[in-house]
C-alpha cells in the first residue's frame, strides 16, 4: 500500500454538504414530518385582537361542544399547573405564557383548543367568547417612561423593568477636556430574521412517572430547558426536550417556542394524549419573536483630528409585553464591545429596559448588534463630516491598533486577535475603493443621486453565559453566585467495525454541522471524509449537554467544531497507543492518514484504523496498560478567558471577536425614491475559515436579511397597538431579485482562544450593512435623520421637497394620519324625502336600525338608547359575523344625535362614533353625518392595506340604507356622492 | 389558518353554475385560479357555504376576437392570455401590463376575470380595463348583462356583481392605430402590490390617464395634449383628486408625487408611440 503524505487536510475545504442529499430530494426530517402517535391531537391558540385590555370574562361552553374537541384551556388553567416564568432582572413581576387576567399585546394567547384536526380546532376557537375592556396601550419605549403612560404591569409601578447605569474609565473628564462633543438620537426599528418553517411542538405527559417529553424545533441556549423545567414544575430529568433531525431556518427566532412547548405540554397534559402543534404565518409575524427596537442617544467626545475619547450611550430598549428569557440579553450581549471597533478609553452607559405593548422579544441574528452599530457607526460619519475629515480617515484614526492585540476594551471586553488597519487596508485595494470613488464623481456630474456608506463592525461570538448578570448589580451577583463560561460538548463513539460516529449538542438549522464536524474529526483521525457520521439531533435525556448548548452567538466553528477537535485528540492519543504496541513503535511515532495507523518513520509497517479502533470492543484485554477505552469520548470545553463579571461590571460578554469592514455605492431615483445597490463590498475577519463555501453562505444570508432590515422590513404596529404587517405582503422579505451580488473579502487573523483558530461569521452583516446603507443614503442625499426601513415613500421624504398645492380647494382633508393609524374619518349628507320628525322616529325605532345596519339579523334593544345586533359585515368575499353594541347620546330632538357603537368577532373589532344632524329644507330632511371610526385584530394584521377602504364601504352601505329607508334621496356630497359619481361613470 | 367546511361543486355547464349561484346566492362564490380567495379562505376571512369551480368549463376558456373586441373568458389563466400569439398586436397595454401581476407562478393560476371579480385596489387588469374603456359580461339564471368598466367598480373589492350573478368574460376594444398605450407601475418589489399604477392611452385628439393603486379602485381621467405645465397642472389636481392614503408601505404625501412623475413619464411614453 502507499500512503500520500503529502495530501492536503481536510478542514479549510469546500467539500460537499453531507445534509443536502436528503434536503434537495425532500427527505428532509422537519418537525412536522416527524412520525407522532396515532392518538395525537392537535392544539390551537386563541390570541388576543386587543393591545392592551382586562379580560373580563372567558366562555368556553360552545368551543366544548364541538364534536372531536378534547379540551379547552385558559390561561387559569394553565397557571394551576405551572409557574409563572423565570425573569432575567429582579423585578416584582409575574411572566406567563399565556394572559390571565389581561392581555398586553396582540396576538398574545388568551386560550388553547386540543381537537383530533387543526380544522376541527380553528372551528371550535371561532366559538369561544371573551369579552374584552380595553385599555390604553403604549407603544413607544420613550413614551413608556413618561409618568401618564398607562401600566402593562401594575405590580412593577413603572413600565422600565430594569435600570443600570456604568462607567469605564473617567467618561466625565473626557467630556469636560474634550474639542467636540456630537450627538446622535436614534430610533432602531422591530424586525426579525424570518425562518421559513415555523415552531413546531409535540408535546406528551406520563402520568405514571409526572414527566413531560417534547420535542420542538427548538435550537437553545439549553440554559431554557431549566426555564421550562421550572415552569411545568418538575426537575429536570422529567422534562425531556428533543430537538428534530432537521430545520427549516431559526436565525435565533426558534429560542422563542418554549414558551408554547410549555403551553403544548400543559394541553397534553390536561387533554390525556400527546398534543401537536405547528404555527402559521400569521401566528409566527404576529407573536413569535422580534428583534428588538431601541431608542438610543450617543455622545462622543472628541479631539479636532476625530479621535474619540470617551462615549456616552442612554439606551431604552424595548422588550415588548413580557421581559422573557433570556432577555434582557439582547442589550448585554454587545456590552463588552460598546466601543466597536475603536480605541477609546472612557465610556458611560445608561441602559433602561422598558415594557410595551408589543411581542415580547428574543434571539435574532445579530442580536443586539444592529441596535449599536446604526447609532455608532452613524456618529462616525457624522463626526467626519462636522470636522470636515475624510471619513475613511477618521475611522482608521480610531481602530484598535493593530500591535494591541489581545486588547481589553474599556468595557471588558478581550478582543482576541486582529489587524484592523491592515484589513481595511486591503478591503479598500481588493474592492477597488478608489473605481467606486470615480463612480460616484460621474453619477453625480450625470445628475444622479449617488452615495457611499462606510461602516466597521466587530463582530462577537461564543457568548459568554455569564454576561446577562451584568444586567444585575455586583450586589445582586454576588447574591446569586457567580454566572460565567460556554460550554461546549462533543462525543465520539467508535462501533465493534470500527467506524466513527460524532455526536454534538449543537441543533443546526442548516448551517453544515454535519459536514464540518465530519471534516475536522476524518482529518484528525486520518480517515475519509465519509467514514465519519454526525448526529445532530439532541435528546436532553440521553445526550450530553448544558445550558451553552445550542446554536447561537455564532458559536459553532469556533465552540463546536474545536471541542470536537478535542474529543478527535483525545480518541487518537490512545488509538496511538493501542497502534503502537501492535507496530512495535513508540507511541510518538505513530500517525494516521487515509484509514491506515502507521511508524511515521517507516509507512509500509501499518494497521487499518477499523481494527485498531475495533480492539476496545472485542479485546479490551489487549489494551496497553494505563490506556484507557477508546468506545466513547466526550469532551466538555468553557474557554477560560470567559469570566464573570467584574466587580467594576467589566465584561468579557463573548470569547471571539472577528472584524468587518463595509463599503457600499447606492444609487436612488429621483423620480421614485427607489434605491439600487450599485456595489457591495464586505472584508470578513473570522479567524481561521473551516469551510470556504459554508462562510460565503453565512456571510451571504446575513447580508440578505441586512438588505431587508434596512430597506424593507418592520415589524409594524398602529397608535392602538394593532399588529400591521402579519403577512408576507405586508412583512417585506428581499428576495434574490432585490438582494445584489456582495464582494466578499477576508483577512484571516486565527482566535488563540479557539481549539481551531476559527471566530464565528454567521452574524456580522446584519450588523454592519443596515447602518452602512444608511450612510450611503445620507452620503447621496445630505440628510442627517435616516430612519430604517428605507421605503421608497421614506426616501421620497428626503428628496422631493416642498409638495405642489393642489388648484383646487379640497373638499376632503387629505388623510393626515402618521402610517399605521387606524382612525378613519368621513363625512357627507344625504337628502331624504321624509320630515324630520319621520327621519328622528326611524332612528330610534330598532326596525329601522335592522333594516339599514349592513347584514343585521335581529337587533334587541337594551334600552330606548342601547340596542345589541348580530350583524355580519364585509365587502366582497371578505365578511365576519360580529356582535355589535349600538348607543345613542347626546340627543336634541329632532335635530340631532351622536350614534356609537362597537363591533366585536373573530375578525377583529371596530369601534366608531358619528353625528347625526337632520336639517329641514324644502320638506324634506337633509342627514348630515360624520364619523370616526377605528378597526383592529385579525383584519388589521393581514388586510390593512385594504382596511380603510373597506371600511368606507362598510360605512357608506350604512347611511345609504338610512338614506333608502327614509324613503330615498339623493345623496349628495362626501362618501356618497362617491358612490353616486362612481355609479354614474367618470368623476 | 385552515377554512371552515363549505361545499365544492365543479359543474359540466353553465345552468348548473348559475343555478347553484341563483340558489346559494350570497353563500357561493366562483373559484378559477384562487389566488385571492384560497388564502381568504384559510384566514377565514371568507366564509362561503359552496365553492362552484368553474375551470372545467370549455366555453369559458377561451380568448376570441369578435366585432373589434377582444372577448376572455371567465376561466382562462393569467399566463393563457400572456402567452397568447396576438396579444402585443391587438392589446399591447394588456401585453406591457400583464408581466407585472404577481409572479410567474401567480399568472399560472390566477384569472383574468377572476382578478377584475375581485376588485384589488391595486391590480393591474382592473387597470387596464378602466384604461381601455373594457366591459364585463356578466350572467345570471335570469338574464345576462354587460357592464362598461367604469360602472363595474364600485370601492375597494366592490363591483356591480350582483347576488347570483358570475361574470361570463370581459371585453377589451381592439388597439387602434395611430394610438398609443403605456403602463408604468412602483411597487416595493417586484410583484408587489401597486404603490401607484399609470396606463395611458392617447392618440391624436386625446388623451387617457387611467390610476390604480391610490384611490378605492382605478380611475380615468382626461388629460390635455399639451406636454408643458397643462399636463403638470392637470397631473396634479389628479393626484390631489384621488384620495391618497398612508399605509405601511408608502405615504399619501408620495403617492400623490407618483401620480405627478410617473403619470407624466406614462402619458409622454403613450404620445411617444403613437404610429
Amino acid at each position: 500500500m502507499t500512503i500520500n503524505l503529502q495530501r492536503a487536510g481536510l478542514v479549510g475545504r469546500s467539500m460537499p454538504r453531507v445534509e443536502d442529499a436528503a434536503l434537495l430530494i425532500g427527505r428532509g426530517r422537519y418537525i412536522d414530518d416527524l412520525p407522532t402517535r396515532r392518538d395525537t391531537a392537535h392544539m390551537v391558540v386563541l390570541r388576543s385582537p386587543h393591545a392592551h385590555a382586562e379580560i373580563r370574562s372567558i366562555d368556553v361552553s360552545k368551543a366544548l361542544e364541538v364534536e372531536g374537541v378534547h379540551a379547552v384551556i385558559t390561561g387559569d388553567d394553565v397557571a394551576a399547573l405551572t409557574r409563572s416564568l423565570t425573569v432575567g432582572v429582579k423585578a416584582d413581576v409575574e411572566c406567563w405564557p399565556i394572559a390571565r387576567d389581561r392581555v398586553r399585546y396582540v396576538g398574545e394567547p388568551v386560550a388553547l383548543v386540543v381537537a383530533d384536526t387543526r380544522y376541527i380546532a380553528e372551528d371550535a376557537l371561532d366559538l369561544i367568547a371573551v369579552e374584552y375592556d380595553m385599555l390604553p396601550v403604549v407603544m413607544d419605549p420613550e413614551a413608556a417612561l413618561q409618568e401618564d403612560a398607562a401600566l402593562l404591569h401594575p405590580s412593577l409601578g413603572s413600565n422600565c423593568i430594569a435600570e443600570r447605569s456604568f462607567r469605564y474609565g473617567d467618561p466625565e473628564s473626557a467630556f469636560a477636556e474634550a474639542k467636540h462633543r456630537f450627538a446622535i438620537d436614534v430610533s432602531y426599528p422591530r424586525n426579525s430574521c424570518t425562518p421559513i418553517e415555523t415552531y413546531g411542538v409535540i408535546a406528551e405527559y406520563d402520568p405514571g412517572e409526572d414527566a413531560y417529553d417534547v420535542t420542538a424545533n427548538f435550537q437553545g441556549p439549553f440554559s431554557i430547558h431549566a426555564v421550562v423545567a421550572l415552569a411545568l414544575k418538575v426537575p429536570g430529568n422529567r422534562m425531556r426536550l428533543r430537538t428534530p433531525p432537521d430545520s427549516g431556518g431559526s436565525f435565533g427566532v426558534k429560542q422563542g417556542v418554549f414558551v408554547y412547548a410549555i403551553l403544548a405540554a400543559v394541553a397534553a397534559r390536561v387533554s390525556g394524549r400527546p398534543v401537536k402543534w405547528i404555527e402559521d404565518r400569521l401566528e409566527h409575524l404576529m407573536a413569535s419573536v422580534s428583534a428588538t427596537n431601541r431608542a438610543t442617544r450617543l455622545e462622543a467626545a472628541v479631539e479636532a483630528d476625530g479621535r474619540i475619547t470617551a462615549l456616552r450611550w442612554d439606551q431604552i430598549e424595548d422588550c415588548g409585553a413580557h421581559l422573557r428569557a433570556p432577555e434582557p440579553a439582547t442589550l448585554y450581549r454587545m456590552h463588552g464591545n460598546m466601543t466597536g471597533a475603536y480605541a477609546i478609553a472612557n465610556v458611560a452607559i445608561r441602559n433602561r429596559v422598558v415594557l410595551t405593548n408589543k411581542t415580547p422579544t428574543g434571539l435574532n441574528r445579530g442580536f443586539g448588534g444592529p441596535q449599536i452599530y446604526y447609532p455608532l457607526e452613524r456618529l462616525m460619519h457624522r463626526i467626519a463630516d462636522e470636522l470636515g475629515i475624510d471619513r475613511l480617515e477618521v475611522i482608521r484614526r480610531n481602530l484598535v491598533p493593530s500591535d494591541a492585540f489581545p486588547y481589553r476594551t474599556a468595557t471588558g471586553a478581550l478582543l482576541d486577535s486582529g489587524d484592523y488597519a491592515a484589513a481595511l487596508d486591503t478591503a479598500l485595494a481588493n474592492g477597488n475603493f478608489d473605481e467606486l470613488i470615480e463612480r460616484r464623481r460621474q453619477a453625480r456630474a450625470a445628475g444622479k443621486l449617488y452615495g457611499i456608506g462606510l461602516a466597521a463592525a466587530v463582530e462577537p461570538s461564543v457568548s459568554n453565559m455569564g454576561y446577562i448578570t451584568t444586567a444585575l448589580t455586583p450586589e445582586q451577583r454576588a447574591k446569586a453566585g457567580p454566572k460565567n463560561g460556554a460550554q461546549a460538548v462533543a462525543t465520539i463513539s467508535i462501533d465493534p467495525l470500527g467506524a466513527v460516529t460524532v455526536k454534538v449538542a449543537s441543533v443546526p438549522q442548516g448551517q453544515g454541522h454535519r459536514t464540518v464536524l465530519a471534516q475536522v474529526v476524518a482529518e484528525r483521525l486520518g480517515i475519509p471524509f465519509k467514514a465519519v457520521r454526525v448526529n445532530t439531533e439532541l435528546d436532553t435525556a440521553r445526550d450530553a449537554w448544558s445550558i451553552a448548548s445550542g446554536n447561537y452567538s455564532s458559536r459553532f466553528a469556533a465552540a463546536v467544531a474545536g471541542t470536537a477537535r478535542l474529543a478527535a485528540d483525545r480518541i487518537r492519543d490512545r488509538l496511538a497507543e493501542i497502534a503502537a504496541g501492535q507496530l512495535n513503535v513508540e507511541a510518538s511515532q505513530v500517525d494516521f492518514l487515509d484509514g491506515r495507523i502507521f511508524d511515521r518513520l517507516n509507512p509500509d509497517n501499518s494497521i487499518s484504523f477499523n481494527r485498531v479502533a475495533a480492539t476496545s470492543h472485542w479485546a479490551p484485554g489487549m489494551l496497553p496498560e494505563g490506556t484507557d477505552h477508546t468506545i466513547q469520548e466526550t469532551v466538555f470545553w468553557t474557554p477560560e478567558q470567559l469570566e464573570a463579571p467584574t466587580s467594576k461590571d467589566g465584561i468579557n460578554s463573548s470569547l471571539c471577536h472577528g472584524f468587518i469592514f463595509d463599503f457600499c455605492g447606492i444609487e436612488i431615483d429621483p423620480a421614485t425614491g427607489a434605491v439600487r445597490i450599485d456595489k457591495y463590498v464586505t472584508m470578513h475577519d473570522c479567524g481561521r475559515v473551516l469551510h470556504p463555501a459554508m462562510v460565503e453562505g453565512q456571510v451571504r444570508g446575513a447580508f440578505a436579511q441586512a438588505v431587508g432590515a434596512a430597506l424593507f422590513e418592520e415589524y409594524a404596529y398602529g397608535q392602538d397597538g394593532s399588529f400591521l404587517s402579519g403577512t408576507l405582503a405586508d412583512y417585506l422579505i428581499p428576495t434574490v431579485m432585490e438582494v445584489p451580488d456582495p464582494v466578499i473579502l477576508h483577512y484571516e487573523s486565527p482566535s488563540p482562544f479557539t481549539p481551531l483558530g476559527a471566530k464565528g461569521v454567521g452574524e456580522g452583516n446584519c450588523m454592519s450593512t443596515p447602518v452602512c446603507i444608511a450612510n450611503a443614503i445620507a452620503d447621496a442625499t445630505g440628510a442627517i435623520d435616516i430612519t430604517l426601513p428605507l421605503s421608497p415613500g421614506r426616501i421620497g421624504d428626503l428628496i422631493f421637497g416642498e409638495e405642489k398645492p393642489s388648484s383646487q380647494p379640497q373638499t376632503r382633508t387629505p388623510n393626515k394620519s402618521s402610517s399605521g393609524q387606524r382612525q378613519l374619518t368621513g363625512q357627507g349628507s344625504a337628502t331624504v324625502s321624509a320630515s324630520r320628525q319621520t327621519v328622528w322616529d326611524m332612528l330610534l325605532d330598532p326596525a329601522t336600525l335592522e333594516a339599514i345596519i349592513p347584514g343585521a339579523h335581529g337587533v334587541e334593544r337594551v334600552s330606548a338608547t342601547h340596542f345589541r345586533a348580530d350583524v355580519t359585515l364585509g365587502v366582497g368575499p371578505v365578511k365576519g359575523r360580529y356582535r355589535a353594541e349600538i348607543k345613542l347620546s347626546d340627543m336634541v330632538e329632532p335635530e340631532a344625535v351622536t350614534l356609537s357603537g362597537s363591533t366585536q368577532g373573530a375578525l377583529g373589532f371596530g369601534n366608531g362614533v358619528g353625528r347625526i344632524t337632520l336639517r329641514e329644507a324644502d320638506g324634506k330632511t337633509i342627514v348630515g353625518y360624520s364619523y370616526e371610526a377605528g378597526i383592529g385584530g385579525k383584519v388589521a394584521s393581514v388586510g390593512g392595506r385594504l382596511l380603510d377602504g373597506a371600511a368606507r364601504v362598510v360605512i357608506g352601505q350604512f347611511f345609504q340604507a338610512l338614506a333608502r329607508h327614509a324613503g330615498g334621496g339623493t345623496p349628495h356630497g362626501g362618501l356618497l356622492s362617491r358612490l353616486k359619481a362612481l355609479l354614474g361613470g367618470r368623476s | 389558518m385552515k377554512p371552515p367546511a363549505f361545499d365544492f361543486v365543479r359543474p359540466e355547464g353553465m345552468e348548473e353554475v348559475l343555478e347553484t349561484l341563483h340558489l346559494r346566492s350570497s353563500d357561493a362564490r366562483i373559484i378559477a385560479g384562487g389566488q385571492s380567495l384560497v388564502p381568504m379562505l384559510n384566514m377565514r376571512l371568507a366564509r362561503p357555504g359552496v365553492l362552484v369551480d368553474i375551470t372545467g368549463l370549455r366555453n369559458l376558456q377561451s380568448i376570441h376576437e369578435v366585432r373589434g373586441e377582444v372577448v376572455i373568458g371567465a376561466a382562462v389563466r393569467q399566463a393563457e392570455l400572456e402567452a397568447w400569439p396576438h396579444l402585443r398586436r391587438k392589446l399591447p397595454l394588456l401585453a406591457q401590463a400583464i408581466r407585472w401581476i404577481g409572479h410567474v407562478q401567480t399568472r399560472a393560476r390566477g384569472t383574468v376575470c377572476g382578478s377584475v371579480a375581485h376588485a384589488d385596489p391595486s391590480a393591474e387588469l382592473p387597470l387596464a380595463l378602466i384604461a381601455l374603456n373594457g366591459s364585463v359580461r356578466l350572467a345570471s339564471q335570469r338574464s345576462k348583462r354587460t357592464v362598461p368598466a367604469a360602472d363595474f367598480f364600485l370601492g375597494m373589492m366592490s363591483t356591480a356583481i350582483a347576488e347570483g350573478e358570475m361574470i361570463e368574460a370581459v371585453t377589451f376594444p381592439v388597439a387602434e392605430n395611430g394610438t398609443g398605450y403605456a403602463f408604468r407601475e412602483i411597487g416595493r418589489r417586484h410583484g408587489d402590490f401597486a404603490i401607484v399604477a399609470c396606463a395611458a392611452v392617447a392618440d391624436k385628439t386625446a388623451t387617457r390617464l387611467a390610476i390604480g393603486g391610490v384611490d378605492d379602485h382605478p380611475r380615468q381621467f382626461d388629460l390635455p395634449q399639451e406636454n408643458g405645465d397643462e399636463l403638470d397642472d392637470a397631473l396634479n389636481d389628479i393626484a390631489w383628486a384621488l384620495n391618497a392614503r398612508d399605509d405601511l408601505h408608502a405615504s399619501g404625501r408620495y403617492r400623490r408625487e407618483l401620480v405627478r412623475r410617473l403619470g407624466r413619464e406614462t402619458v409622454l411614453e403613450a404620445r411617444s408611440c403613437r404610429n
